[in-house]
């Protein structure tokens, strides 16, 4: 390793990064900076160059123009052992050698990372695999296969975590459990990027979100950035007196969108910008209106905006 | 070098596990076993010792079977951790992909030379002390096994060549018994075919001879019918590397350099590989 990593140095940082395959192009002048200690998603459909991405940025392919640094290094470059030590990747797909149990097969990866094997045990233990260190891992279960491929990310306290659909066939209770271990590892300050199709799992347990389609990034930000972005509506919930909602809908009726009224509850509509307004009008109706609820965009709404369009035109 | 011995030591492992090893023990073991039960009949007629006759029957079977046991060793160990994902693993570890190759040829060669020394090795020192051998048998037979596994070694890495190009393990299965049948079988009946063919014998035996030596197999056979002067009592094909006087050494810097070829090209084919 040449230069000190600087302060403030994101720990990767794509520059109008493309990728053909042949005459096919998979990822096109993509531009993307991740921060170090940052946790990201990466969304999109499949086939949009994730893990093509993933694997650039891995040093595993050569990218056919523009720059990838990672801690401050070309990943394909010469000497990155140091830099590939402090890497751990979960690919999308492992399907790890049957015939060898949990714990042989961690220790390998270990020795090859050189890591001390003494280390395997504790963190068979966080993924919890204790009790089935000793079996082959053809007896695994998906999510036991799964977890003993997030244990072999996790050696070596890597400073930056590549996650390649981590949760897919992970029953709740151990989706949980991951992202569990992903809080820890941000609170250590590691960098985490993540590829997922579960779009409600991300929101609130990364920081930013990338949406790439076709190889290109649409957006980058945090949710609230790409609701803005996006500037779908707030949905507004009114539970109301029984009998009284179409009274309510009358009175606040101009200039806001209703979208339903039935007997209780009277459901409207606006602009982020405007949730305010439509909030204080709302507060001067009074005994009417019990209870309200403000649903702002999910990203799953957010992600149907930026990536769906072409897909339903 | 650690490295590659962590690679090289996790091949044996596997090998071991998924009884690689021990099938290929068995196989040879029991090969050596009855051919030296056969090779008793001639011995009490011909001038040649139990060893010595074990060398001629044995060699000229291990040129099959040691090159299939090699490919079949060898063949997936590129693409079936492509396929399996393992292999994208493994490069975002800091592993070099020469590394790789060099690894995984040195576990298969402990793996082939464990079979060898075991399969061949039991059944010579449990046959062997019943006959008066000396030390000219016992050297043939050891000069076999060395050889053996040196044979081993090229077809390892001429099925490393196979693996480093092609994406599906099945289409590499299918290329790799090419391999054995091109080697082992087409080569020496093209061979015997230019023989017929070539009426006026305007082929000088020493042109014979060197395209012979060209092929590992038929350099293997070469080597061990003229090492043991036993065995070209009872092989015919012996007679021709008599007739052209070469060093023991050259048969064997044959089979070395088709063992160091194909890896090298393995190597370069890997490093241009997407995975």
């Amino acid at each position: 390793m040449d230069a000190k990593d600087q302060p403030g140095q994101p720990a990767i940082a794509l520059d109008t990064v493309s990728k053909r395959y042949g005459a096919q192009e998979v990822v096109h002048d993509l531009s993307l900076a991740v921060a170090a200690g940052e946790t990201l998603a990466l969304v999109g459909p499949n086939g949009a160059g994730k893990t093509t991405l993933m694997k650039m940025i891995l040093g595993v392919t050569r990218p056919s123009g523009g720059t990838v640094r990672v801690h401050g290094h070309d990943p394909m470059g010469t000497g990155t052992a140091a830099l590939r030590t402090s890497i751990g990747y979960l690919p999308e797909n492992v399907a790890f050698h049957g015939a060898m149990t949990g714990m042989e097969l961690l220790a390998f990866y270990a020795r090859l990372k050189g890591e001390p094997v003494s280390s395997c045990a504790a963190l068979l233990e966080r993924v919890g695999l204790t009790d089935a260190a000793k079996r082959r891992v053809r007896t695994y279960s998906k999510g036991m296969r799964q977890r003993l491929g997030l244990a072999q990310a996790l050696l070596g306290h890597p400073r930056l975590l590549v996650l390649d659909e981590p949760t897919t066939g992970l029953d709740p209770t151990l989706r949980e459990h991951f992202y569990r271990i992903l809080v820890e590892q941000h609170t250590a300050g590691a960098t985490a990027l993540v590829s997922s199709h579960a779009l409600t799992e991300i929101e609130g347990r990364t920081d930013r979100i990338a949406i790439v389609k076709d190889g290109r990034l649409l957006v980058c930000g945090t949710l609230d950035e790409l609701r803005a972005k996006a500037s779908l509506p707030v949905r507004i919930r009114l539970m109301v007196d029984p009998g009284t909602a179409a009274a309510v809908a009358e009175r606040i009726g101009n200039g806001i969108t209703l979208s339903k009224v039935n007997d209780r509850t009277v459901d409207l509509h606006c602009l982020n910008g405007d949730k305010m307004t439509v909030v204080r009008r709302i507060g001067e109706l009074g005994q009417p209106v019990n209870d309200l609820d403000i649903l702002p965009p999910r990203l799953d709404q957010v992600y149907a905006h930026f990536a769906g369009e072409e897909e339903t035109s | 070098m650690k490295t590659v011995l962590v690679l090289a030591l996790g091949e044996i492992r596997e090998g071991l596990r998924n009884r690689w090893i021990a099938a290929s023990i068995v196989l040879l073991a029991t090969l050596a076993f009855a051919l030296s039960a056969l090779g008793s009949a001639p011995m009490g007629t011909v001038n040649a010792n139990a060893l010595s006759v074990s060398v001629a029957s044995l060699s000229s079977l291990s040129v099959y079977l040691l090159p299939l046991i090699a490919l079949m060793l060898s063949f997936p160990a590129l693409v079936g951790e492509l396929e399996r994902g393992t292999l994208l693993l493994l490069l975002t570890y800091p592993v070099a992909r020469w590394q790789i190759v060099v690894g995984k040829f040195m576990g298969h060669l402990g793996i082939l030379m464990l079979a060898v020394c075991v399969g061949y090795g039991v059944p010579a020192l449990v046959t062997g002390f019943q006959g008066d051998n000396g030390w000219v048998g016992w050297q043939s037979y050891l000069a076999m096994m060395g050889s053996s596994v040196l044979l081993g070694a090229a077809f390892i890495a001429l099925g490393y060549v196979v693996s480093a190009s092609v994406r599906e393990r099945a289409t590499a299965a299918g290329l790799a018994i090419g391999v054995w049948l091109v080697f082992v079988v087409l080569y020496d009946i093209g061979l015997l075919g230019l023989l017929l063919a070539d009426g006026d014998q305007r082929i000088s035996p020493t042109l014979f001879s060197s395209l012979m030596l060209f092929n590992p197999t038929d350099a293997y056979r070469i080597f061990n019918l003229m090492g043991s002067g036993g065995a070209s009592l009872v092989s015919g094909l012996a007679g021709l590397a008599e007739q052209v006087r070469i060093s023991a050494a050259l048969p064997l810097a044959v089979i070395a350099l088709w063992v160091v070829a194909p890896l090298a090209a393995a190597t370069a084919l890997f490093y241009r590989r997407e995975v």
